[in-house]
């Protein structure tokens, strides 16, 4: 079978799979909606194996393949048609999303498995696996368009998934609308391109490209930057990150699934995609560079400081995903791939063991209450660790392979990189200290009462559910979390899913070593034939120079946490309130919500309550609407006053009007 | 004669009608004054039908004359139902079929 | 001679509407209508049109006005209310207006079709027997119309004029009347109950009750139609 049948497949399992989950939700009782959902992203995964293999099976100069179903709309110019592309590019990324999809999906059959919303949110989690396929695989613009908004708002459906707690509401509203903001900017950038190239296609459109712009020409610079746009909201760049913090609002499974390993890397999958452009609109790329830098700069700051664990996860996201967007807009495109790739494994491992944690919390996720659950959770533990340390890019995890690559190249291509290039690695540093800061602070130390009575073998339950955001007092009912919460140690589908991530994350990065293989290079290969950047990689020398570095930071990050938090306790504390301005400025996030609220938010609202207040009340209401019944009124009164019920002005009006046509009559006669 | 003696005679009577129609306030004479009217419209009818030769003007007097008999008819009968119900007998007293 | 006769008549007519119109007594205006009708009348012999003469003088100036004439007598309204306020001015004037056009319309415009003196005379013109052969063959239609609008005119006048309230508490509560209203009329006088057959129905009915119940009082009877 031709790889695009393959690819066809790929998106038709879990098409299905959504279909029949959410067509059936009267009939799928307990956790078979969770079995179904799973085997669909399974023969996905199957799928994507098969077009991976059968694209092996050609020459690297004939990977690129498009298949069409049908057209969408062929007028006006507009050639938009219902295409994919299978490329390196698109396998890659195909197998890593549906490989990680079908863990997770594993993962949460046992966790929602007390959630009375656990038919829906099935539902919702193979459509957006769906959304997530068609963008990836979508061979023109419009397809990535239309992959991108459905994966935007299965992000909306899923973050507001606790739908009666008005945090997680809230924050899949703030979600929603940051994502448009990107979406506006996707749709602008490609209006501004196919005014220019007539197409919508890629493949086209990556040929023409020369012969339509020069080098940095403004109208592909601003096309460019409008991309940027769109991946950093879909990505949490600065300055449109504020949503990714508050989505963690979601169940965990989401958390890890969307939020980490798949649809925050649909900006970097953007702007590999688009390389061409980019190339061409060098100040576009730079841009993105240096904002990719910011964040992973910012974030880190913010992971520091921050309490509930999963932000520090999420923030960690933002920081990772600043790396690989650095690294595209830089030219390492197979080297922000593949860091996406062991992103995906150990940042879905960290949460699927935070949600462990967090469950043996009794759905606590504040690191303040948390201790001691070393001996409580031991398989939990070790999964935190091969992620922490993935994660911190300590050999000989994947992590370490992958970071590096990017900022090797980063290095080696100087100037304006090689300073984003030592933004890289303090940013290696400021890893290892958040990680180990969460590490340490939750499974080192006094156990904790709820630790304690674990040890004991007895799950800790909170007497009365509550968000653990704002302490509002909820039920277990329909629209919150169920009344179970499950921790790794005790469910077998959480385990298989936690191990094979771990696995992964210890092994994944040796088909990419300096020097001695470089299996993913060589498959992305064909993909960026023509790009320039491509070519140019670090020689070995260079690269295991900078795979000496890295880990050292990452250490020296981790040697601090320690200090900090293990060897002398009270010592965080102290250093808190002796740095109290910047420690309250990391912890309002560098106030950027704030300053969204103050230059966005109140003038939008402001400006709606002016229009409202004058525009819809005065001018249309009363002005228009009102101004049209009052001369109706008017006019109907003053007609009304013939209507005396005197008999006599009746029959006057009679004589009248006979004198008058008689009259007419007499007029016209002569 | 010429016809538009007649003719005239039968405007002049129904113009004479209408103005009392429109001043008087007793209904029995309101409806005395149709009557009027609808006489000066049976001479016109005739003198019409002489002048063409034609009977049908005075089969149509005639009919007018049945129509006006009927109307007088209804009429005092509405005039006595409001006498019996003790309620003033003008025209401009009774005005509630309004609106 | 004619002419004389014309003008004579025309004078008559016009003064007796105008007498109509403007005459307190409602009885004064009714007869001055009566003369009107008559002038009227003798105009329509003046135009060769017989029947409908005799008709007016027979059937309007007779019957109707007799209506008219009872009518006035029973419900009178002597005392005559002053015109209402702007109608007294300007119903004259519209009657005015429509009074000029019209004659500006006849004798202006120098119609062809009522300049001189109209058709040949034919024998028989505005008798009885042409008028009535017209109302039985060309004119049957008007004809039977007419005979159902006096059919619904002389109902509606019975239906609008009829009391319809019933007795009034004084006449119910007068024994007197009440033993008047129910007593038994004797046998074969032809009242409504007995050509319903309802008064042997009510008969046997009673002699029943009376064998059963000795000291049943007698209730009015429920056949009797009012």
């Amino acid at each position: 079978m031709s790889p695009t049948t393959f690819g066809w497949l790929v998106l038709l399992f879990p098409l299905l799979g959504c279909i029949v989950i959410g067509l059936g939700f009267k009939q799928l009782k307990g956790r078979s909606s969770g079995w179904i959902g799973t085997g669909a992203i399974a023969l996905s995964f199957a799928a994507s194996l098969g077009a991976l293999f059968s694209l092996l099976g050609r020459t690297p100069a004939h990977r690129e393949i498009t298949s069409t179903l049908w057209s969408y709309a062929s007028s006006v110019g507009v050639d938009a048609k219902l295409q994919i592309l299978v490329d390196p590019i698109s396998v890659f990324m195909i197998l890593v999303v549906s490989g990680v999809s079908t863990l997770i999906h594993l993962y949460s059959v046992s966790y929602m498995k007390s959630d009375r919303g656990i038919v829906r949110y099935f539902a919702y989690l193979n459509f957006f696996v769906l959304s997530m396929l068609v963008l990836v695989l979508a061979g023109n613009f419009v397809l990535l368009i239309v992959g991108w908004a459905f994966v935007g708002a299965a992000s909306y459906l899923l973050i507001s998934f606790w739908y009666r707690r008005s945090t997680a509401t809230r924050a899949g509203i703030k979600a929603f609308v940051i994502n448009v903001v990107g979406d506006v900017g996707l749709v602008l950038g490609t209006f501004f391109i196919f005014r220019d190239t007539h197409t919508v296609q890629f493949l086209a459109t990556f040929k023409d490209i020369h012969h339509v712009y020069h080098k940095d020409s403004t109208d592909l610079v601003a096309g460019c930057v409008l991309f940027l746009v769109g991946a950093f909201a879909k990505s949490a760049q600065v300055p449109l990150h504020t949503w990714l913090p508050d989505a963690m609002e979601g169940p965990t499974p989401v958390s890890s699934l969307i939020h980490a390993a798949t649809m925050v890397t649909a900006g970097v999958y953007l702007i590999v995609r688009l390389h061409p452009l980019f190339e061409l609109a060098p100040t576009a790329a730079d841009v993105g560079a240096i904002v990719g830098c910011l964040t992973l700069l910012i974030a880190g700051s913010i992971g520091v400081v921050v309490t509930d664990i999963k932000r520090v996860i999420a923030y960690s996201t933002m920081s990772q995903i600043g790396y690989m967007i650095m690294g595209a807009s830089a030219g390492a495109y197979s080297a922000a791939l593949f860091h996406l790739m062991t992103h995906a494994f150990f940042k879905a491992l960290l949460f699927m063991a935070a949600g462990s944690i967090i469950g043996a919390m009794a759905g606590d996720q504040s690191l303040d209450r948390m201790r001691g659950f070393r001996k409580a959770l031991p398989f939990t533990f070790i999964c935190f660790l091969v992620g922490g340390l993935a994660l911190s890019g300590m050999p000989p995890f994947s992590g370490w392979l992958s970071k590096d690559d990017i900022i090797g190249y980063l290095s080696h291509r100087g100037g304006l990189f090689f300073v984003l290039a030592i933004g890289g690695w303090i940013g290696a540093f400021i890893t290892g200290l958040y990680t180990f800061r969460m590490i340490f602070r939750a499974f080192f130390g006094d156990p904790c009462p709820e630790a304690q009575e674990l040890e004991h073998g007895h799950l800790a339950h909170a007497e009365v559910p509550r968000n653990p955001m704002n302490g509002e007092v909820e039920d277990t009912d329909v629209g919150f979390p169920g009344p179970e919460h499950v921790i790794a140690e005790r469910e077998w589908p959480m385990r298989i899913a936690m191990s094979i991530l771990a696995l992964l994350a210890v092994v994944g990065g040796f088909i990419e070593i300096p020097g001695v293989d470089h299996v993913i290079s060589t498959f992305l290969a064909p993909s960026f034939v023509g790009s320039k950047l491509a070519a140019e990689q670090p020689s070995t020398k260079d690269a295991w120079i900078g795979l000496i570095i890295t880990p050292i930071l990452g250490l020296a990050g981790i040697t601090i946490a320690y200090r900090y938090y293990i060897a002398r306790v009270g010592a965080s504390t102290k250093l808190q309130e002796r740095f109290a301005p910047l420690h309250n400025f990391l912890v309002n996030k560098w106030y950027f919500d704030e300053l969204i609220d103050l230059v966005v938010v109140r003038p939008a609202l402001m400006a709606g309550q002016l229009t409202e207040s004058v525009l819809e009340r005065v001018v249309i209401g009363e002005g228009v609407t009102g101004g049209v019944v009052g001369a109706v009124r008017a006019g109907s009164a003053a007609v009304r006053r013939a209507q005396t019920g005197f008999l006599r002005y009746y029959a006057a009006a009679i004589i009248l009007g006979l004198s008058c046509v008689a009259l007419y009559f007499l007029i016209s006669s002569t | 004669m010429a016809i538009g003696w007649y003719l005239t005679v039968s405007a002049l009577i129904f113009c004479i009608g209408a103005s009392g129609v429109l001043t008087r306030r007793n209904p029995l004479v309101v409806l005395l004054c149709l009557e009027l009217m609808l006489n000066a419209a049976n001479l016109a009818l005739v003198a019409f039908a002489r002048m063409w030769g034609n009977e049908a003007g005075q089969i149509f007097a005639l009919i007018v004359m049945v129509v006006a008999a009927c109307e007088v008819t209804v009429g005092l009968g509405l005039i006595v139902a409001i006498y019996r119900r003790n309620l003033p007998i003008d025209v401009d007293e009774l005005h509630e079929l309004n609106g | 001679m004619s002419a004389v006769l014309f003008f004579i008549a025309a004078i008559l007519a016009i003064s007796g509407a105008i007498g109509v119109v403007t005459l307190r007594n409602p009885f004064y205006s009714v007869l001055a209508l009566v003369g009107h009708l008559v002038a009227l009348a003798a105009l329509f012999l003046l135009l060769r049109a017989e029947f409908v003469a005799a008709a007016q003088v027979v059937v309007y100036a007779g019957a109707v006005m007799v209506l008219y004439v009872f009518v006035v007598a029973y419900v009178g309204g002597g005392e005559e209310y002053a015109a209402g306020a702007a109608l007294r001015i300007l119903g004259p004037l519209f009657a005015l207006a429509l009074a000029v056009e019209l004659c500006i319309a006849m004798l202006g415009t120098g119609l062809s079709g009522i300049s001189g003196k109209g058709a040949p005379y034919v024998l028989g013109f505005g008798t009885p027997r042409q008028i009535g052969r017209l109302f039985l063959t060309d004119y049957l239609f008007p004809f039977e119309a007419a005979s159902l609008l006096l059919l619904v005119a002389a109902i509606g006048a019975v239906v609008l004029a009829r009391r319809r309230r019933g007795l009034d508490e004084e006449e119910a509560a007068d024994p007197d009347f009440q033993r008047r209203l129910h007593q038994r009329r004797p046998t074969f006088t032809g009242t409504m109950a007995e050509g319903a057959g309802l008064r042997v129905a009510i008969e046997e009915i009673e002699q029943v009750r009376a064998a059963v119940t000795e000291n049943a009082p007698s209730r009015p009877p429920t056949g009797v139609t009012e």
